[in-house]
């Protein structure tokens, strides 16, 4: 590291220069789309929850559903445990709602989707166009045509903008809409399992997302069917002063299998904006669902103004037996992260597994990590997480590894590294361990460590600059996550590795 | 801030049912900690830092009662050549203590200093318990300061020529005993403390450690016996540049034990090492809770845990390591380790670390299970029976502990001591 220092010394207003650039350079997502854009009133109260539910076209139970979680929201509190500090959150200088107004009648078709939405995910190398791989991503033309395909559902801002392959996926039984779309045509499915995995007052802001959630997608994957393709989703804040409160709903029935990205990015802007999302996933029986995440919400500059608070919940139900689920993310956005995907192994040889690279820089807080709640027989869990901290960031592991009485022969192996880059940032973990039985093996270890200065010392001496050789020897550290992420995914991961530590070179 | 209702009306409780000892040097801070207490209020069940043991039965009024268990194990330090100081249900006993001069050391109880106007004590008494308030709340701790029956004043100039063994005796069914010891160790100097014995029904022990450049403290303890006595203890230590500090602490019974030890490292290339081996049968609560600050460079802490638990015991481990900004080139290893022998038994542990320097290896691990298979049958097949070699693998695991102690002699006490739980719950 002490060829960091050095370039640290420097410090002046040439390097503050230098600085604002790299940072520049780093958030390459940071444009905003100039649409027109139509509002819900600013705040949130009873009258906003009906007309969010109202402008989704949703039944009585619906409304009724957000309301009572609307009434429980007002007498929770904000969790205030996580280390993570920002400024008091008002809840009511906010749109809960924005939509473009070229969304007011949906689009039947992709073909008459307004041409600047269709822009704004092409820039974003998602075009909405169906037989198109994914722009951008190295590598994937070398991929076999089958699994170039990706399912596309678009959310911008409060709407799902349209959902690509509908109709291929559709001839495979697979249902793969926007949640407002599901709620009007599949009401028995959402009924039955909206809110069966994380509950109505699970906690402060997945009470708030329940209430005043506008999109999200919904995924169903019938018996013994293998999705024929990746499905995803895409993220995009627009609006100003508005947060976005989506909420995906998964359910692979016995035997299924599918693979589901997300991804998420926000234009720069000086004002923090709130993003509360909900995921719930039920793994019946035999069946698997691998779910990734490339979070890339704007960070905030790096004075730590603007960017966005991330408070999500995310939890799988392994219900059936052998059910199986990956979590694997990457998080290199937002300002403050407060998320921790979870496994809630039910089913007996049910299996969790948690895969995480957060990168935290300048102004970043990150809070993350994951819950593995073994209940039955045989499960097994493994938590791999990797914190790289760089600038001023902190960035924290938190989890939980719990082995119930019932659950028998269950194992768990948990590791946790964190990276420091620099010497104003700080790398945190807090796990919790609760072993209940004597036939479990859980085996937790976490290990803090800087960039090794040989390696750097052997990248350079081969020609590489510093900050090649300190991508390189970070993408080392994280290499184990990064496999685990769907092809697609992968390339711009490791990309996304190198732009996050640029600015911390200097 | 006000505090919670029913915190506050178990904090109003207790503290009417103690008297605040006037006069004297250490007034000033038993009232500080007095303030302290009223402040933070007395911990409860729904504090974090309690999420795993249930306090109640350490702050309510009354001491549950527990019988004294007729013992005709040995006493611990027996065969030591020893200085003996002894304490009855919290209360320094001079008929059974060994006088209590020693080349090396000066050795005061507190109720003697308290009618001084002026001692080397005022400058620690109650100074590293309030330092250890921050971030994390020890309210059992500031009470300890307030209302300390009794304790030693402990000033070791040079290396005394034996350990200083404070033996406890449980002789009350009821006794509630609060005790505060203050070691000061010089720059240079050296010694061993051996604690043991079950103490009191309910015991809430304070030791406060300054450890100038270069000075070396060892801390054995073995507590327990009295299977119903409760104990809360904290071990505050500061640590100056070079200085050594090594701690073990054996927990055999116990309904409960909450042992809490809070070690800064303040001075450059400071070593402290914290170790325990505990095991429980039955209805047995064990919590350890470690909090480890590294403020100074190229400094060594080193945790070292092993629980053994049966027959529906719980084991506790909340362990953290603190490195802050500057703290560079620290060496921080903690490892909390669980042999659950049955089903019914629990370990909860939360082992943490917190950084804030960039050139620095910490390193935890954690791990729980039963006892090995292979290793099992292996020693059956060579003929060694089931239970015999359950007792041979427990102990193995244990040693790790145990070998953290320096003094062979010391340490095969606490293996003999072992050895005799192991015997006589088979």
């Amino acid at each position: 590291m002490a060829a960091l220092d050095q370039t640290q010394v420097k410090e002046g207003v040439d390097q503050e220069t230098v600085d604002a650039v790299a940072e520049v350079s780093t958030y390459k997502y940071g444009w905003e789309t100039d649409i027109e854009m139509e509002y819900a009133p600013k705040g949130v109260n009873p009258d906003i929850v009906r007309l969010i539910s109202e402008k989704n076209e949703e039944p009585e139970w619906m409304t009724e559903w957000r309301l009572s979680a609307f009434e429980r929201w007002e007498k929770m509190d904000e969790p205030d445990w996580a280390m993570v500090s920002y400024p008091e959150i008002d809840f009511q200088d906010q749109y809960y709602y924005a939509r473009p107004k070229s969304m007011e009648v949906k689009p039947k078709s992709l073909d008459e989707v307004d041409p600047k939405l269709l822009a704004t995910y092409e820039k974003l190398g998602i075009p909405l166009k169906e037989q198109m791989i994914l722009a951008g991503v190295e590598g994937a033309e070398n991929a076999p045509a089958e699994g170039r395909k990706v399912a596309v559902d678009a959310v911008f801002d409060s709407v799902s903008v349209g959902t690509t392959f509908q109709k291929e996926l559709e001839e495979a039984g697979v249902i793969f809409c926007s949640i407002s779309e599901a709620i009007k045509n599949h009401p028995e499915l959402v009924k039955k399992y909206l809110g069966s995995v994380v509950p109505v007052s699970d906690n402060f802001y997945a009470t708030l997302n329940s209430a005043v959630f506008s999109d999200g997608s919904f995924v169903y994957v019938p018996p013994g069917v293998r999705c024929p393709m990746e499905l995803s989703t895409y993220f995009r804040i627009n609006a100003e002063n508005t947060g976005q409160f989506e909420r995906t709903l998964i359910i692979a029935d016995k035997g299924s299998y599918v693979s589901y990205l997300e991804g998420c990015t926000a234009p720069q802007r000086d004002v923090a904006q709130l993003h509360a999302a909900v995921v719930e996933i039920i793994i019946e029986e035999d069946a698997e669902v691998k779910y990734s995440t490339v979070q890339n919400w704007f960070p905030g500059d790096e004075n730590g103004k603007g960017g966005i608070y991330n408070f999500v919940t995310k939890r799988a139900d392994c219900r059936g037996d052998r059910a199986k689920v990956m979590w694997t993310q990457v998080e290199t956005g937002s300002a403050v992260t407060w998320k921790y995907p979870s496994c809630i192994l039910r089913g007996e040889e049910s299996q969790g597994e948690f895969y995480s690279i957060a990168i935290a820089n300048n102004m970043q807080q990150a809070d993350t990590g994951t819950k593995m709640v073994h209940l039955g027989k045989n499960t097994k869990s493994r938590i791999v997480s990797k914190g790289i901290s760089a600038g001023k960031a902190q960035n924290t592991y938190r989890g939980l590894v719990s082995m119930h009485p019932k659950a028998k022969n269950s194992r768990n192996y948990t590791q946790c590294d964190s990276l420091l880059i620099g010497d104003k940032c700080g790398a945190h973990t807090v796990p919790y361990i609760e072993v209940k039985n004597n036939s479990s093996r859980v085996e937790h270890e976490a290990t803090t460590s800087k960039v090794d200065d040989d390696q750097l010392f052997y990248c350079r001496q081969r020609g590489m600059d510093e900050e090649e050789a300190v991508a390189l020897v970070v993408n080392g550290f994280c290499k184990d996550v990064l496999q685990a992420l769907p092809m697609e995914f992968a390339m711009e991961a490791q990309q996304l590795v190198a732009i996050s530590l640029e600015g911390s070179v200097g | 801030m006000a505090l919670p209702e029913v915190k506050q009306t178990a904090t109003d409780a207790r503290l009417a049912a103690l008297s605040l000892p006037t006069g004297g040097c250490l007034e000033g801070a038993r009232r500080a900690a007095l303030s302290r207490v009223q402040t933070l209020g007395l911990p409860g069940r729904r504090d974090e830092y309690w999420k795993y043991t249930q306090p109640d039965t350490l702050t309510q009024v009354e001491a549950p009662k527990a019988a004294v268990f007729d013992t005709d194990e040995a006493p611990m330090f027996d065969d030591f050549d020893r200085l003996k100081v002894v304490f009855v249900d919290g209360v320094f006993s001079p008929e059974e203590s060994d006088d209590l001069s020693l080349d090396g050391v000066s050795i005061e109880r507190i109720a003697d200093i308290c009618d001084k106007d002026i001692h080397w004590a005022k400058d620690l008494y109650g100074v590293l318990e309030a330092r250890g308030q921050s971030p994390v709340a020890r309210p059992l701790a500031a009470l300890n300061t307030a209302f300390a029956q009794d304790g030693l004043a402990i000033h070791v100039t040079g290396t005394p020529s034996k350990p200083i063994n404070m033996i406890y005796r449980h002789s009350d069914e009821g006794s509630d005993a609060i005790l505060h010891h203050v070691i000061r160790v010089d720059s240079g100097a050296e010694a061993t403390i051996l604690e043991n014995g079950p103490a009191a029904s309910r015991f809430n022990k304070c030791m406060e450690i300054d450890i100038a450049d270069t000075g070396k403290l060892h801390l054995v303890r073995a507590q327990g016996r009295d299977h119903e006595r409760r104990a809360a203890t904290h071990l505050f230590a500061r640590l100056g540049s070079e200085s050594e500090f090594k701690s073990f602490t054996l927990t055999v019974n116990g309904v409960l034990t909450r042992n809490e030890a809070v070690i800064e490292l303040t001075g450059d290339d400071a070593v402290a090492h914290i170790a325990g081996a505990c095991a429980g049968d039955g209805d047995f609560h064990h919590d350890d809770t470690v909090f480890v600050t590294h403020d100074a460079v190229n400094c060594e802490s080193r945790q070292v845990f092993k629980k053994v638990l049966r027959n529906g015991a719980t084991g506790v481990f909340q362990g953290k390591i603190l490195v802050k900004e500057g703290a560079q080139k620290t060496d921080g290893y903690q490892i909390s380790q669980s042999l659950l022998l049955d089903d019914d038994s629990q370990f909860l542990a939360k082992p943490e670390l917190e950084i804030y320097a960039d050139d620095v290896a910490c390193s935890h691990g954690s791990t729980s299970g039963a006892i090995d298979e292979d290793a099992l049958f292996y020693l059956r097949s060579r003929g060694v029976p089931a239970a015999e070699a359950t007792d041979l693998l427990t102990l193995a695991f244990l040693a790790e502990a145990v070998d953290e102690i320096e003094d062979e002699e010391i340490a095969s006490a606490i293996v003999t001591r072992l050895e005799g739980w192991l015997a006589r719950r088979r």
